[in-house]
């Protein structure tokens, strides 16, 4: 007698978790406003990639064009395929002594397997990553960029000594 | 506009047509091209939406939009595919057994369109109306396992052939409840032939009419004949994560989409055999004596009713497939063995007790 009210709530048991089931289903398939997938060709203008996308490296720069590097050479170092470049040079600081400044950033998109580590090893934090992910070119010299712009200097620690996070400006460091 | 209710005047004035204007050889000949050639072209449309309807359901059900680009809604999708399909290369596989390699995709796809040609689709649009429909079914629809067998032996690829014995063990033990499921309704309408027994549902739909035991042999039936076409989650005939493609591993080209398209038209069959036996067919919802709302009903026409009713049941099956986790092939069959087909037997002798005493609706 045991075994057959066993084998009836086996029954009953098993319909109620595959109704739980298809309830999770069913209830996807009458919401369609739920989708995630983007329609990228045709909302190109109005796409927004998340946070945490690794589109390419970039360099913060402020809206005063002032970034944070101090051609250290960590990024450089750390990088394990040789993607990036610095050429620094010496310029004399306001109390005249040389001082080591970032000429040129080079970053080598072709060969960046984006892997982070230039970006969390850089001590001054003036690395980050850019959301741009339309990086196909004919030309492949072109995936050569500098991520310097053209005119920026550094922005020294002691007068600020926390730049105020969200005046990045991703994807400004075409070449 | 009144052929839409009612089919048959529409085909007997085609029928005099053909009469007056041939001898009757060639009338008879006429129509059984006319009758194919119907048959032929609706099995091919409504295969190809199949496919459709089942990438969309799945894409919904999964939170993605599913094929959007080939015409508006992607709705020419299926045809793109079937064209690519025609024009890819049949991959010759050497150390094959050529002849059932070649003969095995035919024997699945002839024995679905002569599943299709005995189905009801509307007041006088039944191309065969045999006395014993439902025997006529089962029978051809159980056919489909022997090209599938034979296509996972001629192969020679482990692949396919073990995926073919899956198949074959399968259709093997749920046959029986396809069956016994069926005779339910063939004990409550006392009759084998479709036509009849959509007519005894004028008054109600038989899950309706044989309450308790006709929802248990409705559920059993669309359970039973899930596993019968090789459909998820009883897909193990050609589970993708474990045997590649299954018994259609080694077929490519127009024969794959041949295998492909059978599996669908399979599940059509299926969801109008359930339409037809359990909820009424092309008879329009009716109750009892409410002479305004019966009315109403029958404004729907016949041909809207059975698709509609085909339509939910084939979206049933397609929730189950993209619910549900496969299923081993012991629990496979300790399921049929142990659970549905004691059910079953015990369903069809309660049931036999009822039609007895007349305990259901009338």
């Amino acid at each position: 007698m045991n075994g057959i009210v066993q084998y009836f709530t086996d029954i009953f048991k098993a319909v109620r978790s595959l109704w739980k089931g298809m309830r999770v289903t069913g209830s996807y398939f009458v919401r369609p406003g739920e989708i995630v997938t983007q329609q990228y060709p045709e909302n190109r203008k109005e796409l927004q990639m998340f946070d945490r996308f690794k589109g390419e490296v970039i360099m913060i720069h402020d809206e005063e064009n002032f970034h944070r590097c101090n051609a250290c050479g960590i990024c450089q170092m750390n990088c394990p395929n040789g993607s990036i470049e610095i050429i620094s040079e010496m310029v004399p600081n306001e109390e005249g002594k040389p001082e080591r400044t970032i000429d040129k950033h080079i970053y080598h998109l072709s060969m960046c397997t984006f892997c982070g580590l230039c970006v969390k090893s850089c001590p001054s934090n003036a690395l980050a990553f850019g959301q741009g992910f339309e990086h196909a070119v004919f030309d492949r010299h072109k995936l050569t960029k500098v991520l310097n712009q053209p005119g920026s200097r550094i922005k020294k620690k002691p007068k600020a000594p926390k730049p105020a996070a969200g005046t990045e400006k991703p994807n400004s460091a075409n070449s | 506009m009144s052929f839409i209710y009612d089919f048959s005047s529409a085909t007997q004035a085609i029928d005099q047509w053909l009469k007056a204007n041939l001898s009757p050889t060639g009338a008879f000949v006429a129509e059984l091209a006319l009758v194919g050639l119907t048959i032929l072209l609706a099995y091919a449309v409504i295969g190809l939406y199949l496919v459709y309807a089942e990438r969309k359901v799945c894409a919904f059900m999964q939170n993605r939009v599913g094929p959007n680009r080939v015409g508006k809604w992607g709705l020419l999708q299926t045809m793109a595919d079937l064209i690519k399909l025609l024009m890819k290369e049949l991959i010759p596989i050497r150390k094959s057994d050529k002849l059932l390699f070649n003969v095995a995709p035919y024997l699945v796809i002839i024995a679905s369109f002569l599943g299709i040609a005995a189905i009801p689709f509307a007041k006088g649009l039944h191309a065969i109306d045999f006395n014993i429909g439902v025997f006529y079914i089962m029978a051809v629809s159980s056919i489909g396992v022997i090209g599938i067998l034979l296509a996972g032996w001629s192969s020679n690829s482990k692949y396919s052939l073990i995926g073919a014995m899956r198949s074959g063990a399968q259709v093997v033990s749920y046959e029986l409840s396809v069956g016994l499921a069926l005779l339910s309704v063939v004990i409550f309408s006392g009759s084998m032939q479709l036509s009849t027994i959509v007519e005894s549902q004028a008054n109600g739909w038989w899950i309706l009419k044989g309450h308790l035991p006709a929802m248990i042999s409705f559920v059993i039936f669309l359970i039973a004949s899930t596993a019968e076409i090789n459909r998820g989650p009883f897909d193990l005939a050609e589970a993708e994560s474990e045997l590649t493609a299954g018994f259609h591993t080694e077929y490519s080209g127009i024969r794959f989409a041949f295998f492909f398209l059978a599996e669908y038209m399979n599940m059509f069959i299926v969801a109008a055999m359930a339409a037809t036996v359990f909820l009424g067919g092309w008879m329009p919802f009716h109750l009892g004596n409410l002479e305004a709302f019966n009315r109403v009903m029958d404004f729907i026409p016949p041909v809207v009713w059975f698709f509609g009713k085909t339509i939910f049941i084939i979206y049933l099956i397609m929730w189950f497939k993209w619910t549900f986790p496969r299923l081993r092939i012991d629990q496979l069959l300790t399921l049929e063995w142990k659970y549905l087909l004691p059910l079953n037997l015990l369903n069809t002798v309660v049931i036999a007790f009822l039609v007895l005493m007349g305990w259901y609706f009338k």
